[in-house]
């Protein structure tokens, strides 16, 4: 019988004033009696629109209703078909834009909680089922993956199920890309990520970390190694500045370097080598899931207040949904329509302050967004000891400027001939941040299993 | 692979290590670094390549114990292995085409200045070498700076070897006795450097400086190692490690190189006192 409540069963969450002052995961999951509570709330409906707002067509639907029968092994049975990471899409998707903002529930109250239940599934299957995935007969021939990021993982998965022998190169010492440096530990507990690879391994995927391929190794020297096709998934790495007076004084960082020391080199504990400033007012620049990623680790680490410094507003802030009501609960001050012109340092060259104009917004500019303009004489200060800019990044140029013949467009993006994601070299494919600009975890997975299968294509009509 | 095949002190506190990495002997040029780490939970540290033998697949570095992760490094043996070991980085040094050329090396920068001079000599360059020490104790790569300069000049502070003074006092008598350089190469400490170029403008002589800022990840990820050169802001682990030393905003890198000063003394402290216990 349907469940009939208009809205999600709640997320059972960590209080805001103690989940702010720790690193411990914010969402603690669905029991499985909410679980099953809340797929019944899915009508099951003929057309099934959630699937088409899923960017690797998982067949929503039909993995809701083993949970609703408390099936939930075959459950994440469904969800593997089209997805080699749920227990990461679960928690990180812009679901709000993407399955849960076609589901038919939201025209009258809310969606079904989808990426809760895909959590949910992915995280039971991690803690009753021991059986690790089974090394697939390989077909002798290799396949080079560059990048142990979500694309690349992604990738790597579906070629080795596939029989292929697939080595990924890692940049960083740590596989997981932007899973490991990128996302907070809150948000996305760094075991999980490691579950995911530990499992890549058992299906047979080699994992070279510390590769800095551009570097270390050409892509052609790749070919001349004996593989057969290369795919490219190496992010959208180089952080972007504002180009404002005062960004290089000491206590600014861009979002990249503050999330790496904090995730990756886990600055939040005592005992960690690396060092991370102590600040007490921080100003985070941007609107987006990393502004607020840095927001509350800044908050988690002992700062009193943070500001997010946003040029437009509240509607605009490209964050999930999930993530601005999150940092809101948490403290964070929400500084909108509101832009920095210069950063303000004392006379040992730490910033002090930041000063910042007013906008208004006009008239839509061509991302259909409306254009914030400054509003006259609005300026004002803000004591700060500590910024972080999170305006975005693009793409990391070590490997196109290595490779002849490979293009890439004005941004550095790199030039693919659309789904399949081949790029202007022959057997080199792209996909990810690499290809689109920094986008979402989940787009980069679609593209990663988009090449993996046009890869399959071309080496078997070879 | 990463393993130390052989680890020496230079000097009380200079340390080198010669280390089995194959791939990254084959690549390496001078003027390129790689980023380590010395144990699991070690923080990641850039070390400019000292020297590189493709056919042995070695790299040697040369470090000064001056930070927790280098004191961690030090406590390496042979047959030891280094847990991270990523390379090369960085765009490598332009040294082709140049006919005469002054390399400064101010302390264990001279580790890096080394096989600048060593290249260009090869490349049949002449090549005239200035390092400077505080004293004769801290000396290091004498021999292997004889044999890769047409001509060396050793300057210490206190005067305790070779001739008193700095490297840019030599320099500028280098200059002034009608030696004419196609360029200064200057590695050392980021003062060194601005002095060295200070010196060089006023005779007109193209500078390169080797920049060393505070790097995590050393492949233009976090924009931790940003430098001012000509007004713009430039990453020195993709755009360097080498720039245009008459561009560099050297005032602004010298503050910058401060950020984590405190926590720095304090984990070093922390270190030694460790390894005073294991020793008591």
């Amino acid at each position: 019988m349907v469940n009939t409540n208009p809205n999600k069963c709640p997320m059972p969450s960590q209080d805001p004033m103690v989940r702010n002052k720790n690193f411990g995961e914010v969402a603690l999951g669905y029991t499985l009696e909410m679980a099953m509570d809340e797929a019944r709330r899915c009508l099951n409906c003929k057309h099934k629109p959630c699937i088409s707002g899923c960017p690797v067509l998982i067949d929503i639907p039909a993995f809701i209703a083993e949970v609703a029968k408390g099936d939930i092994e075959k459950a994440y049975e469904v969800l593997s078909q089209q997805t080699s990471l749920p227990a990461v899409c679960g928690r990180v998707c812009p679901q709000e834009t993407q399955c849960e903002g076609k589901c038919v529930r939201a025209n009258k109250g809310e969606s079904v909680a989808i990426g809760r239940l895909e959590r949910f599934v992915a995280d039971w299957h991690r803690e009753h089922c021991a059986q690790k995935p089974q090394t697939v007969q390989s077909n002798g021939r290799k396949v080079a993956v560059i990048g142990a990021g979500p694309t690349g993982l992604t990738c790597a998965g579906e070629l080795a199920k596939k029989g292929y022998e697939v080595t990924i190169y890692e940049a960083l010492h740590t596989a997981g890309g932007v899973l490991v440096y990128g996302i907070p530990e809150f948000r996305l507990p760094k075991d999980i990520v490691k579950y995911e690879i530990d499992n890549l391994k058992a299906l047979g995927v080699k994992i070279e970390t510390n590769m800095v391929i551009g570097k270390i190794l050409t892509i052609d020297e790749l070919f001349e190694n004996g593989f057969e096709a290369v795919y490219i998934g190496s992010g959208a790495g180089l952080p972007k500045f504002m180009g404002i007076p005062g960004e290089s004084l000491k206590g600014v960082y861009s979002a990249n370097e503050y999330l790496t020391r904090v995730n990756l080199m886990k600055a939040y504990l005592p005992t960690s080598k690396t060092p991370i400033r102590k600040s007490r007012n921080v100003a985070v620049v941007g609107g987006g899931n990393v502004a607020m990623d840095a927001a509350r680790s800044a908050k988690r680490l002992g700062a009193e207040n943070v500001y997010i410094v946003y040029r437009r507003g509240m509607q605009e802030l490209p964050a999930r949904l999930e993530e601005i009501e999150h940092a809101q609960e948490e403290g964070i001050i929400f500084k909108l329509l509101t832009n920095p012109v210069e950063v303000i340092g004392d006379e040992n060259g730490e910033v002090k302050a930041i000063k910042c104009v007013e906008m208004m917004l006009g008239e839509p500019d061509a991302s259909g967004r409306r254009r914030p303009v400054v509003k006259p004489d609005s300026e004002f200060i803000i004591d700060i000891d500590t910024m972080i800019m999170s305006i975005g990044t693009s793409p990391n140029p070590l490997i196109s400027s290595t490779t002849e013949g490979l293009e890439t467009d004005k941004w550095g993006c790199i030039v693919t001939n659309g789904d399949d994601g081949l790029t202007t070299r022959d057997a080199v494919y792209a996909g990810g941040d690499a290809v689109t600009g920094a986008a979402t975890v989940i787009l980069a997975m679609g593209a990663g299993k988009q090449a993996a299968a046009a890869i399959d294509k071309m080496l078997n009509e070879k | 692979m990463d393993k130390i095949l052989k680890k020496d002190f230079l000097n009380p506190t200079v340390c080198r290590m010669v280390i089995n990495a194959p791939l990254i002997a084959k690549k390496a040029q001078p003027g390129q670094f790689v980023i380590l780490r010395a144990l699991e939970d070690s923080e990641r540290i850039p070390l400019t390549i000292s020297d590189y033998d493709a056919e042995n697949g070695t790299v040697t570095i040369i470090f000064q114990l001056v930070g927790e992760g280098t004191m961690e490094l030090a406590t390496l043996c042979e047959n030891d292995t280094i847990c991270d070991f990523a390379g090369p980085l960085g765009k490598p040094s332009h040294l082709e085409g140049l006919k005469k050329v002054a390399v400064i090396g101010g302390g264990v920068g001279c580790a890096i200045a080394y096989p600048v001079a060593k290249k260009l000599k090869e490349n049949g360059c002449c090549v005239h070498s200035v390092v400077g020490f505080r004293s004769k104790d801290l000396l290091i790569l004498e021999d292997e700076f004889k044999a890769a300069s047409d001509k060396l000049v050793i300057m210490t502070d206190d005067g305790s070897y070779g001739e008193k003074g700095l490297v840019t006092n030599a320099l500028e008598t280098l200059i002034n006795s009608g030696e004419q350089y196609d360029e200064v190469i200057a590695i050392g400490p980021l003062v060194m450097m601005k002095f060295v170029c200070k010196v060089t403008e006023k005779y007109g002589i193209k500078t390169t400086v080797s920049m060393n800022p505070i790097m995590i990840d050393g492949t233009g990820m976090c924009g931790g190692c940003r430098l001012t050169v000509d007004g713009k802001i430039q990453f020195a682990c993709v755009d360097g490690p080498d720039f245009d030393g008459h561009k560099v905003d050297f005032d602004e890198a010298i503050s910058r190189s401060s950020m984590y000063k405190k926590f720095e003394t304090h984990k070093r402290e922390a270190a030694c006192n460790l390894l005073n216990k294991e020793a008591e």
